[in-house]
Protein backbone atom coordinates (compact mmCIF):
# COMPACT_ATOMS: atom_id res chain seq x y z
CA UNK A 1 0.00 0.00 0.00
CA UNK A 2 1.50 3.33 -0.99
CA UNK A 3 1.45 6.05 1.65
CA UNK A 4 -0.88 8.92 0.77
CA UNK A 5 -0.26 12.25 2.49
CA UNK A 6 -3.29 14.34 3.48
CA UNK A 7 -2.66 17.01 0.90
CA UNK A 8 -2.18 14.40 -1.84
CA UNK A 9 -5.58 12.87 -1.13
CA UNK A 10 -7.78 15.09 -3.37
CA UNK A 11 -5.94 14.30 -6.60
CA UNK A 12 -5.11 10.72 -5.62
CA UNK A 13 -8.82 10.08 -5.13
CA UNK A 14 -9.51 11.54 -8.56
CA UNK A 15 -6.79 9.42 -10.09
CA UNK A 16 -8.27 6.32 -8.49
CA UNK A 17 -11.64 7.22 -9.89
CA UNK A 18 -10.11 7.66 -13.35
CA UNK A 19 -8.49 4.23 -13.09
CA UNK A 20 -11.81 2.72 -12.05
CA UNK A 21 -13.66 4.36 -14.92
CA UNK A 22 -11.01 3.29 -17.41
CA UNK A 23 -11.21 -0.36 -16.42
CA UNK A 24 -15.01 -0.17 -16.23
CA UNK A 25 -15.23 1.25 -19.75
CA UNK A 26 -12.92 -1.45 -21.00
CA UNK A 27 -14.85 -4.23 -19.32
CA UNK A 28 -18.25 -3.01 -20.49
CA UNK A 29 -16.90 -1.77 -23.81
CA UNK A 30 -18.34 1.68 -23.14
CA UNK A 31 -16.90 4.88 -24.52
CA UNK A 32 -16.24 7.10 -21.48
CA UNK A 33 -13.24 8.83 -23.02
CA UNK A 34 -14.76 12.29 -22.81
CA UNK A 35 -15.56 11.95 -19.14
CA UNK A 36 -12.16 10.41 -18.38
CA UNK A 37 -10.36 13.14 -20.25
CA UNK A 38 -12.27 15.74 -18.30
CA UNK A 39 -11.38 14.08 -14.98
CA UNK A 40 -7.74 13.75 -16.00
CA UNK A 41 -7.61 17.45 -16.72
CA UNK A 42 -9.15 18.19 -13.36
CA UNK A 43 -6.70 15.92 -11.53
CA UNK A 44 -3.78 17.56 -13.32
CA UNK A 45 -5.03 21.05 -12.46
CA UNK A 46 -5.62 20.07 -8.86
CA UNK A 47 -2.16 18.58 -8.56
CA UNK A 48 -0.63 21.66 -10.14
CA UNK A 49 -2.35 24.03 -7.77
CA UNK A 50 -1.56 21.92 -4.69
CA UNK A 51 2.11 21.62 -5.63
CA UNK A 52 2.38 25.29 -6.50
CA UNK A 53 1.37 26.17 -2.96
CA UNK A 54 3.15 23.62 -0.77
CA UNK A 55 3.91 24.75 2.76
CA UNK A 56 7.35 24.05 4.24
CA UNK A 57 5.78 21.38 6.45
CA UNK A 58 4.26 19.65 3.43
CA UNK A 59 7.72 19.59 1.86
CA UNK A 60 9.08 18.04 5.05
CA UNK A 61 6.48 15.32 4.62
CA UNK A 62 7.44 14.83 0.97
CA UNK A 63 11.14 14.73 1.83
CA UNK A 64 10.40 11.96 4.34
CA UNK A 65 7.86 10.17 2.17
CA UNK A 66 8.38 6.41 2.59
CA UNK A 67 8.01 5.89 -1.16
CA UNK A 68 10.51 8.60 -2.09
CA UNK A 69 13.39 7.16 -4.13
CA UNK A 70 16.43 6.57 -1.90
CA UNK A 71 20.17 6.61 -2.54
CA UNK A 72 20.33 2.98 -3.53
CA UNK A 73 17.58 3.46 -6.10
CA UNK A 74 19.17 6.57 -7.58
CA UNK A 75 22.48 4.73 -7.79
CA UNK A 76 20.75 1.97 -9.71
CA UNK A 77 19.01 4.42 -12.04
CA UNK A 78 21.97 6.74 -12.65
CA UNK A 79 25.23 4.79 -12.73
CA UNK A 80 26.50 2.04 -14.97
CA UNK A 81 28.89 -0.69 -13.77
CA UNK A 82 28.36 0.22 -10.12
CA UNK A 83 30.21 -1.84 -7.51
CA UNK A 84 29.60 -1.35 -3.80
CA UNK A 85 32.60 -1.13 -1.44
CA UNK A 86 32.37 -1.78 2.27
CA UNK A 87 34.01 -0.76 5.51
CA UNK A 88 36.11 1.94 7.09
CA UNK A 89 39.28 -0.25 7.47
CA UNK A 90 39.16 0.58 11.13
CA UNK A 91 36.13 -0.69 12.97
CA UNK A 92 33.32 -1.94 10.75
CA UNK A 93 30.95 -1.51 7.86
CA UNK A 94 28.05 0.86 8.44
CA UNK A 95 24.98 -0.14 6.41
CA UNK A 96 23.58 3.39 6.87
CA UNK A 97 26.12 4.65 4.32
CA UNK A 98 26.42 3.34 0.78
CA UNK A 99 29.65 3.75 -1.16
CA UNK A 100 31.25 2.50 -4.31
CA UNK A 101 32.38 3.26 -7.83
CA UNK A 102 30.55 3.37 -11.13
CA UNK A 103 30.18 5.33 -14.32
CA UNK A 104 28.12 8.40 -15.09
CA UNK A 105 27.83 9.38 -18.74
CA UNK A 106 31.14 7.64 -19.46
CA UNK A 107 33.07 9.09 -16.52
CA UNK A 108 34.21 6.85 -13.65
CA UNK A 109 33.02 8.35 -10.38
CA UNK A 110 32.96 7.53 -6.67
CA UNK A 111 29.51 7.56 -5.11
CA UNK A 112 28.66 7.84 -1.42
CA UNK A 113 25.35 8.49 0.23
CA UNK A 114 23.17 7.94 3.26
CA UNK A 115 21.16 4.79 2.85
CA UNK A 116 17.57 4.70 4.00
CA UNK A 117 15.55 1.54 3.39
CA UNK A 118 12.46 0.97 1.32
CA UNK A 119 10.44 -0.78 4.04
CA UNK A 120 10.59 -1.13 7.82
CA UNK A 121 12.79 -4.21 7.77
CA UNK A 122 15.30 -2.55 5.45
CA UNK A 123 15.16 0.64 7.43
CA UNK A 124 15.91 -1.15 10.68
CA UNK A 125 18.90 -2.92 9.12
CA UNK A 126 20.20 0.42 7.82
CA UNK A 127 19.42 2.33 10.99
CA UNK A 128 17.07 4.62 9.01
CA UNK A 129 20.04 6.18 7.26
CA UNK A 130 21.59 7.44 10.51
CA UNK A 131 25.31 6.83 10.32
CA UNK A 132 27.77 5.84 13.02
CA UNK A 133 31.35 7.16 12.95
CA UNK A 134 32.42 4.16 10.87
CA UNK A 135 29.91 5.19 8.19
CA UNK A 136 31.39 8.66 7.92
CA UNK A 137 34.88 7.16 7.95
CA UNK A 138 33.97 4.76 5.16
CA UNK A 139 32.76 7.72 3.12
CA UNK A 140 35.99 9.64 3.71
CA UNK A 141 38.09 6.58 2.93
CA UNK A 142 36.32 6.21 -0.42
CA UNK A 143 36.72 9.91 -1.14
CA UNK A 144 40.46 9.71 -0.56
CA UNK A 145 40.53 6.69 -2.84
CA UNK A 146 38.71 8.79 -5.46
CA UNK A 147 41.30 11.53 -5.02
CA UNK A 148 44.15 9.11 -5.65
CA UNK A 149 42.63 8.00 -8.94
CA UNK A 150 41.37 11.41 -10.01
CA UNK A 151 37.72 10.35 -9.89
CA UNK A 152 35.01 12.92 -9.21
CA UNK A 153 32.84 12.27 -6.16
CA UNK A 154 29.05 12.37 -6.12
CA UNK A 155 27.27 12.28 -2.77
CA UNK A 156 23.61 11.76 -1.95
CA UNK A 157 22.17 13.23 1.21
CA UNK A 158 19.17 11.61 2.86
CA UNK A 159 19.33 11.20 6.63
CA UNK A 160 17.40 12.30 9.70
CA UNK A 161 20.82 12.95 11.27
CA UNK A 162 23.91 11.25 12.66
CA UNK A 163 23.15 8.31 14.94
CA UNK A 164 22.75 9.20 18.56
CA UNK A 165 23.89 6.52 21.01
CA UNK A 166 26.59 5.20 23.29
CA UNK A 167 28.70 3.42 20.67
CA UNK A 168 28.64 6.40 18.33
CA UNK A 169 29.94 8.64 21.12
CA UNK A 170 32.60 6.14 22.25
CA UNK A 171 33.93 5.84 18.72
CA UNK A 172 34.05 9.58 18.14
CA UNK A 173 30.98 10.74 16.24
CA UNK A 174 32.08 14.38 16.49
CA UNK A 175 35.58 13.57 15.40
CA UNK A 176 34.41 11.54 12.40
CA UNK A 177 32.10 14.30 11.17
CA UNK A 178 34.74 16.98 11.71
CA UNK A 179 37.32 14.94 9.78
CA UNK A 180 34.93 14.64 6.84
CA UNK A 181 34.31 18.39 6.75
CA UNK A 182 38.03 19.07 6.75
CA UNK A 183 38.83 16.29 4.29
CA UNK A 184 36.14 17.28 1.80
CA UNK A 185 37.14 20.94 1.94
CA UNK A 186 40.53 20.04 0.51
CA UNK A 187 39.79 17.06 -1.73
CA UNK A 188 41.58 17.48 -5.05
CA UNK A 189 38.74 16.12 -7.19
CA UNK A 190 35.30 17.55 -7.97
CA UNK A 191 32.55 16.89 -5.41
CA UNK A 192 28.90 17.22 -6.34
CA UNK A 193 26.39 16.96 -3.51
CA UNK A 194 22.75 16.11 -4.19
CA UNK A 195 20.21 16.47 -1.40
CA UNK A 196 17.54 13.94 -2.35
CA UNK A 197 15.42 13.75 0.79
CA UNK A 198 16.10 14.74 4.36
CA UNK A 199 19.23 16.74 5.05
CA UNK A 200 19.46 16.31 8.80
CA UNK A 201 22.05 18.54 10.44
CA UNK A 202 25.70 17.53 11.02
CA UNK A 203 25.16 13.95 9.87
CA UNK A 204 24.02 15.31 6.51
CA UNK A 205 26.74 17.93 6.25
CA UNK A 206 29.36 15.20 6.84
CA UNK A 207 28.72 14.18 3.22
CA UNK A 208 27.72 17.67 2.13
CA UNK A 209 30.83 19.75 1.48
CA UNK A 210 31.22 20.11 -2.27
CA UNK A 211 31.81 22.27 -5.31
CA UNK A 212 28.12 22.15 -6.07
CA UNK A 213 25.25 21.55 -3.70
CA UNK A 214 22.17 20.61 -5.66
CA UNK A 215 18.84 20.07 -4.02
CA UNK A 216 15.75 18.39 -5.32
CA UNK A 217 12.67 20.53 -5.30
CA UNK A 218 11.00 18.73 -2.39
CA UNK A 219 14.09 17.90 -0.37
CA UNK A 220 14.88 19.68 2.89
CA UNK A 221 18.13 20.60 4.62
CA UNK A 222 18.08 21.82 8.18
CA UNK A 223 20.23 22.52 11.21
CA UNK A 224 17.71 20.62 13.35
CA UNK A 225 14.47 18.73 12.72
CA UNK A 226 11.37 20.93 12.97
CA UNK A 227 10.16 18.72 15.85
CA UNK A 228 13.45 19.13 17.69
CA UNK A 229 13.47 22.87 17.13
CA UNK A 230 9.90 23.25 18.40
CA UNK A 231 10.54 21.21 21.50
CA UNK A 232 13.73 23.10 22.39
CA UNK A 233 12.52 26.61 21.61
CA UNK A 234 8.88 26.39 22.58
CA UNK A 235 8.88 23.19 24.67
CA UNK A 236 6.18 21.95 22.32
CA UNK A 237 6.98 19.43 19.56
CA UNK A 238 3.47 19.86 18.13
CA UNK A 239 4.55 23.26 16.84
CA UNK A 240 6.79 21.56 14.27
CA UNK A 241 4.90 23.13 11.35
CA UNK A 242 5.72 26.58 12.66
CA UNK A 243 9.36 25.57 13.16
CA UNK A 244 9.49 24.23 9.59
CA UNK A 245 8.54 27.71 8.36
CA UNK A 246 11.01 29.53 10.62
CA UNK A 247 13.98 27.25 9.81
CA UNK A 248 13.94 28.06 6.06
CA UNK A 249 14.70 24.47 5.18
CA UNK A 250 13.17 24.18 1.70
CA UNK A 251 15.22 24.06 -1.49
CA UNK A 252 14.01 27.43 -2.70
CA UNK A 253 14.63 29.13 0.65
CA UNK A 254 18.16 27.72 0.74
CA UNK A 255 18.80 28.82 -2.83
CA UNK A 256 17.75 32.34 -1.85
CA UNK A 257 20.05 32.19 1.20
CA UNK A 258 22.99 31.18 -1.00
CA UNK A 259 23.42 27.83 0.75
CA UNK A 260 22.62 25.64 -2.25
CA UNK A 261 23.61 26.27 -5.84
CA UNK A 262 20.67 24.89 -7.71
CA UNK A 263 17.20 23.41 -7.27
CA UNK A 264 16.58 20.28 -9.35
CA UNK A 265 12.92 20.10 -10.39
CA UNK A 266 10.91 16.96 -9.71
CA UNK A 267 8.09 15.51 -11.79
CA UNK A 268 4.71 16.97 -10.88
CA UNK A 269 3.50 15.23 -7.73
CA UNK A 270 7.01 14.57 -6.41
CA UNK A 271 9.83 12.09 -7.05
CA UNK A 272 7.95 9.23 -5.37
CA UNK A 273 5.23 9.33 -8.03
CA UNK A 274 7.75 9.08 -10.88
CA UNK A 275 11.19 7.85 -9.76
CA UNK A 276 12.51 7.35 -13.30
CA UNK A 277 11.44 10.86 -14.25
CA UNK A 278 13.08 12.26 -11.12
CA UNK A 279 16.29 10.36 -11.82
CA UNK A 280 16.41 11.68 -15.38
CA UNK A 281 16.20 15.24 -14.09
CA UNK A 282 18.99 14.59 -11.56
CA UNK A 283 21.11 12.91 -14.21
CA UNK A 284 20.89 15.86 -16.57
CA UNK A 285 22.11 18.31 -13.91
CA UNK A 286 24.82 15.97 -12.63
CA UNK A 287 26.22 15.44 -16.10
CA UNK A 288 26.34 19.14 -16.85
CA UNK A 289 28.08 20.10 -13.59
CA UNK A 290 30.47 17.18 -13.90
CA UNK A 291 31.57 18.36 -17.35
CA UNK A 292 32.26 21.86 -16.02
CA UNK A 293 34.09 20.72 -12.88
CA UNK A 294 36.19 18.09 -14.67
CA UNK A 295 37.88 20.87 -16.60
CA UNK A 296 39.05 22.67 -13.46
CA UNK A 297 42.55 22.17 -12.03
CA UNK A 298 42.67 20.77 -8.46
CA UNK A 299 43.99 24.05 -7.00
CA UNK A 300 41.25 25.99 -8.73
CA UNK A 301 38.61 23.56 -7.47
CA UNK A 302 39.79 23.80 -3.88
CA UNK A 303 40.07 27.56 -4.01
CA UNK A 304 36.60 28.10 -5.40
CA UNK A 305 35.15 25.53 -2.99
CA UNK A 306 36.72 27.50 -0.15
CA UNK A 307 35.38 30.82 -1.46
CA UNK A 308 31.93 29.30 -1.69
CA UNK A 309 31.86 28.31 1.99
CA UNK A 310 33.89 31.33 3.10
CA UNK A 311 31.14 33.69 2.00
CA UNK A 312 28.29 31.91 3.79
CA UNK A 313 27.21 34.07 6.67
CA UNK A 314 29.43 37.05 6.05
CA UNK A 315 28.30 39.36 8.79
CA UNK A 316 28.23 43.09 8.98
CA UNK A 317 30.47 44.95 11.34
CA UNK A 318 28.56 47.26 13.56
CA UNK A 319 28.50 48.00 17.23
CA UNK A 320 26.30 45.67 19.24
CA UNK A 321 23.14 47.17 20.66
CA UNK A 322 24.59 47.28 24.13
CA UNK A 323 27.84 48.73 22.80
CA UNK B 1 29.68 36.39 48.66
CA UNK B 2 29.29 32.62 48.84
CA UNK B 3 28.93 30.09 46.02
CA UNK B 4 27.75 26.51 46.24
CA UNK B 5 29.74 23.95 44.26
CA UNK B 6 27.27 22.35 41.85
CA UNK B 7 29.19 19.07 42.01
CA UNK B 8 29.82 18.39 45.73
CA UNK B 9 27.59 20.99 47.34
CA UNK B 10 30.42 22.59 49.31
CA UNK B 11 29.82 26.24 50.16
CA UNK B 12 32.75 28.24 48.90
CA UNK B 13 33.83 31.82 49.54
CA UNK B 14 33.83 33.69 46.25
CA UNK B 15 37.17 35.44 46.68
CA UNK B 16 38.79 32.15 47.60
CA UNK B 17 37.47 30.35 44.60
CA UNK B 18 38.62 33.05 42.18
CA UNK B 19 42.05 32.79 43.71
CA UNK B 20 41.87 29.04 42.99
CA UNK B 21 41.07 29.73 39.29
CA UNK B 22 37.42 28.89 39.99
CA UNK B 23 38.09 25.30 40.90
CA UNK B 24 36.35 23.80 43.94
CA UNK B 25 38.93 23.21 46.67
CA UNK B 26 37.04 20.21 47.96
CA UNK B 27 36.15 18.14 44.85
CA UNK B 28 38.13 19.78 42.05
CA UNK B 29 35.03 20.80 40.10
CA UNK B 30 35.96 23.28 37.38
CA UNK B 31 33.42 26.09 37.29
CA UNK B 32 32.56 27.43 33.85
CA UNK B 33 34.49 30.60 33.09
CA UNK B 34 33.50 33.80 31.37
CA UNK B 35 35.61 34.79 28.38
CA UNK B 36 37.17 37.54 30.45
CA UNK B 37 38.17 35.15 33.24
CA UNK B 38 39.59 32.66 30.77
CA UNK B 39 41.73 35.27 29.07
CA UNK B 40 42.95 36.52 32.47
CA UNK B 41 43.84 32.98 33.62
CA UNK B 42 45.61 32.13 30.35
CA UNK B 43 47.45 35.12 28.93
CA UNK B 44 50.27 37.24 30.29
CA UNK B 45 48.79 40.25 31.99
CA UNK B 46 48.01 43.14 29.69
CA UNK B 47 49.05 41.27 26.54
CA UNK B 48 45.59 40.80 25.00
CA UNK B 49 44.53 42.74 21.92
CA UNK B 50 41.04 41.94 20.69
CA UNK B 51 40.13 41.29 17.03
CA UNK B 52 36.80 41.91 15.37
CA UNK B 53 35.07 43.16 18.50
CA UNK B 54 32.40 44.89 16.47
CA UNK B 55 31.40 41.85 14.50
CA UNK B 56 27.85 40.87 15.45
CA UNK B 57 25.14 38.43 14.45
CA UNK B 58 22.47 39.24 11.93
CA UNK B 59 19.08 37.58 11.68
CA UNK B 60 19.55 35.81 8.33
CA UNK B 61 16.28 33.84 8.53
CA UNK B 62 14.24 36.59 10.21
CA UNK B 63 13.72 34.01 12.92
CA UNK B 64 10.98 35.09 15.32
CA UNK B 65 12.27 36.26 18.69
CA UNK B 66 15.94 36.02 17.75
CA UNK B 67 16.83 39.73 17.84
CA UNK B 68 15.36 39.94 21.35
CA UNK B 69 17.33 36.88 22.41
CA UNK B 70 20.55 38.42 21.07
CA UNK B 71 19.86 41.73 22.77
CA UNK B 72 19.29 39.97 26.06
CA UNK B 73 22.50 37.93 25.71
CA UNK B 74 24.46 41.09 24.97
CA UNK B 75 22.91 42.85 27.90
CA UNK B 76 23.59 40.11 30.44
CA UNK B 77 27.12 39.23 29.29
CA UNK B 78 28.40 42.57 28.02
CA UNK B 79 29.77 40.61 25.05
CA UNK B 80 28.94 41.25 21.40
CA UNK B 81 28.95 37.53 20.54
CA UNK B 82 29.65 34.09 21.99
CA UNK B 83 33.36 34.09 21.14
CA UNK B 84 36.09 36.62 21.89
CA UNK B 85 39.14 36.49 19.63
CA UNK B 86 42.45 38.30 19.54
CA UNK B 87 46.10 37.83 20.25
CA UNK B 88 48.32 37.87 23.27
CA UNK B 89 51.19 36.04 24.91
CA UNK B 90 51.35 32.90 27.04
CA UNK B 91 54.53 32.83 29.13
CA UNK B 92 56.00 35.18 26.57
CA UNK B 93 54.96 33.21 23.50
CA UNK B 94 52.68 35.07 21.10
CA UNK B 95 49.50 33.28 20.03
CA UNK B 96 46.20 33.98 18.34
CA UNK B 97 43.51 33.05 20.85
CA UNK B 98 39.76 32.53 20.83
CA UNK B 99 37.60 31.97 23.89
CA UNK B 100 33.95 30.95 23.86
CA UNK B 101 31.57 32.05 26.57
CA UNK B 102 28.68 29.70 27.31
CA UNK B 103 26.61 32.45 28.92
CA UNK B 104 25.95 33.83 25.42
CA UNK B 105 23.10 31.64 24.03
CA UNK B 106 25.02 28.54 25.16
CA UNK B 107 27.95 29.73 23.02
CA UNK B 108 26.11 28.41 20.02
CA UNK B 109 27.72 29.00 16.62
CA UNK B 110 25.99 31.27 14.16
CA UNK B 111 27.50 33.30 11.36
CA UNK B 112 29.31 35.71 13.69
CA UNK B 113 31.00 32.96 15.72
CA UNK B 114 31.90 31.08 12.53
CA UNK B 115 33.28 34.23 10.98
CA UNK B 116 35.32 35.21 14.05
CA UNK B 117 36.83 31.73 14.38
CA UNK B 118 37.61 31.71 10.64
CA UNK B 119 39.22 35.14 10.85
CA UNK B 120 41.24 34.07 13.88
CA UNK B 121 42.61 31.17 11.81
CA UNK B 122 43.32 33.58 8.96
CA UNK B 123 45.11 35.99 11.29
CA UNK B 124 47.19 33.08 12.57
CA UNK B 125 48.10 32.18 8.96
CA UNK B 126 48.99 35.74 8.02
CA UNK B 127 51.08 36.33 11.10
CA UNK B 128 52.41 32.77 11.25
CA UNK B 129 51.32 32.35 14.87
CA UNK B 130 49.91 29.33 16.70
CA UNK B 131 46.16 29.29 17.24
CA UNK B 132 44.69 28.38 20.63
CA UNK B 133 40.92 28.02 20.92
CA UNK B 134 39.11 27.47 24.20
CA UNK B 135 35.93 25.79 23.07
CA UNK B 136 32.56 25.61 24.80
CA UNK B 137 29.31 25.34 22.90
CA UNK B 138 25.90 23.77 22.71
CA UNK B 139 26.28 23.45 18.93
CA UNK B 140 25.05 25.27 15.86
CA UNK B 141 22.69 28.18 16.58
CA UNK B 142 19.21 27.02 15.65
CA UNK B 143 17.90 30.51 14.98
CA UNK B 144 20.36 30.92 12.12
CA UNK B 145 19.37 27.62 10.52
CA UNK B 146 21.52 26.39 7.65
CA UNK B 147 23.65 29.53 7.77
CA UNK B 148 24.76 28.29 11.20
CA UNK B 149 25.23 24.67 10.09
CA UNK B 150 27.46 25.77 7.22
CA UNK B 151 29.80 27.49 9.69
CA UNK B 152 30.91 23.96 10.60
CA UNK B 153 32.21 23.46 7.06
CA UNK B 154 33.69 26.95 6.96
CA UNK B 155 35.61 26.66 10.23
CA UNK B 156 36.81 23.13 9.39
CA UNK B 157 38.16 24.41 6.08
CA UNK B 158 39.83 27.31 7.89
CA UNK B 159 41.63 24.79 10.13
CA UNK B 160 42.79 23.00 6.99
CA UNK B 161 44.53 26.21 5.92
CA UNK B 162 46.52 26.19 9.18
CA UNK B 163 47.44 22.58 8.42
CA UNK B 164 48.66 23.47 4.97
CA UNK B 165 50.69 26.36 6.36
CA UNK B 166 52.32 24.03 8.90
CA UNK B 167 50.98 26.05 11.81
CA UNK B 168 50.03 24.77 15.23
CA UNK B 169 46.40 24.69 16.35
CA UNK B 170 45.60 23.67 19.91
CA UNK B 171 41.95 23.26 20.86
CA UNK B 172 41.03 23.16 24.52
CA UNK B 173 37.64 21.61 25.15
CA UNK B 174 35.79 22.98 28.14
CA UNK B 175 32.40 22.34 29.68
CA UNK B 176 30.28 21.80 27.61
CA UNK B 177 31.47 21.10 24.06
CA UNK B 178 28.71 19.44 22.06
CA UNK B 179 26.83 19.38 18.76
CA UNK B 180 28.00 21.12 15.62
CA UNK B 181 30.93 22.84 17.27
CA UNK B 182 32.31 19.59 18.67
CA UNK B 183 31.84 18.11 15.18
CA UNK B 184 33.90 20.80 13.48
CA UNK B 185 36.84 22.94 14.64
CA UNK B 186 36.79 21.64 18.24
CA UNK B 187 37.86 18.14 17.24
CA UNK B 188 40.38 19.26 14.62
CA UNK B 189 43.21 20.51 16.80
CA UNK B 190 46.71 19.19 16.13
CA UNK B 191 46.63 18.82 19.88
CA UNK B 192 43.34 18.51 21.72
CA UNK B 193 43.33 19.28 25.44
CA UNK B 194 40.36 19.24 27.78
CA UNK B 195 39.52 20.45 31.25
CA UNK B 196 38.72 17.80 33.87
CA UNK B 197 35.08 16.81 33.99
CA UNK B 198 34.13 18.76 30.86
CA UNK B 199 31.16 17.32 29.00
CA UNK B 200 32.24 16.60 25.42
CA UNK B 201 30.20 14.82 22.79
CA UNK B 202 28.11 15.06 19.67
CA UNK B 203 24.69 14.35 21.13
CA UNK B 204 23.99 15.63 24.63
CA UNK B 205 23.50 12.97 27.34
CA UNK B 206 19.85 13.85 27.99
CA UNK B 207 18.90 13.26 24.36
CA UNK B 208 20.81 9.96 24.32
CA UNK B 209 19.06 8.81 27.49
CA UNK B 210 15.67 9.69 26.05
CA UNK B 211 16.52 7.86 22.83
CA UNK B 212 17.94 4.63 24.27
CA UNK B 213 15.71 4.77 27.39
CA UNK B 214 18.60 3.84 29.65
CA UNK B 215 20.60 5.67 32.25
CA UNK B 216 24.09 6.49 31.03
CA UNK B 217 27.04 5.36 33.15
CA UNK B 218 28.80 7.88 35.41
CA UNK B 219 31.55 9.69 33.62
CA UNK B 220 30.11 9.08 30.14
CA UNK B 221 31.17 11.86 27.74
CA UNK B 222 33.38 13.48 30.35
CA UNK B 223 36.89 14.62 29.39
CA UNK B 224 38.50 11.61 31.11
CA UNK B 225 36.18 9.24 29.17
CA UNK B 226 37.28 10.85 25.90
CA UNK B 227 40.92 10.48 26.81
CA UNK B 228 40.35 6.79 27.62
CA UNK B 229 38.65 6.31 24.26
CA UNK B 230 41.49 7.92 22.37
CA UNK B 231 39.63 11.03 21.28
CA UNK B 232 41.76 13.71 22.94
CA UNK B 233 45.42 14.13 23.78
CA UNK B 234 45.35 15.15 27.41
CA UNK B 235 43.13 16.22 30.26
CA UNK B 236 44.77 19.23 31.89
CA UNK B 237 43.68 20.66 35.25
CA UNK B 238 43.09 24.40 35.10
CA UNK B 239 45.94 25.08 37.49
CA UNK B 240 48.39 23.64 34.95
CA UNK B 241 46.72 24.82 31.71
CA UNK B 242 48.79 27.98 31.22
CA UNK B 243 52.04 26.17 31.83
CA UNK B 244 51.16 23.24 29.54
CA UNK B 245 49.98 25.56 26.76
CA UNK B 246 53.14 27.63 27.10
CA UNK B 247 55.28 24.50 26.90
CA UNK B 248 53.42 23.17 23.84
CA UNK B 249 53.81 26.48 22.02
CA UNK B 250 57.47 26.63 23.00
CA UNK B 251 58.11 23.10 21.70
CA UNK B 252 56.63 24.11 18.34
CA UNK B 253 58.54 27.36 18.04
CA UNK B 254 61.38 27.52 15.56
CA UNK B 255 64.91 28.17 16.70
CA UNK B 256 65.47 31.56 18.21
CA UNK B 257 61.78 31.94 19.19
Amino acid sequence: MPTILDFERPFVELENKIAELTSFSREKDLDLSEEIEHLEKRAEELKRSIFANLTPWQRVQLARHPDRPNTEEYVRMLFEDFIEFHGDRCYGDDPAVLGGIGRLNGTAVTVVGHRKGRDTRENVSRNFGMAHPEGFRKALRLMHQAEKFGRPVITFIDTPGAHCGVGAEERGQSCAIAQNLLGMSALRVPIIVVVIGEGGSGGALALGVGDRILMQEHAIFSVISPEGCASILWKDPSRAQEAAEALKLTAHDLLALGIVDEVIPEPLGGAHRDPEGAAALVRERLVQHLETLKRMAPEELIRSRWMKFRQIGLVSEEAGESG
Amino acid sequence: MWIKCPWCGEILYNKDIVKNLKVCRKCGYHFRLTAEERLAFTLDEGSFVEYDSRLVADNPLNFPGYPEKLAEARQTTGLSEAVVTGEGTILGHRVVIGVMDSRFIMASMGAAVGEKVTRAAEHACERRLPLVLFVASGGARMQEGMVALMQMAKTAAAVKHLDAAGLLYVSVLTDPTTGGVSASFAMLGDIILAEPGALIGFTGPRVIEQTIKQKLPDGFQRAEFLQQHGMIDLVVPRARMREILGRIVMLHAGEGN
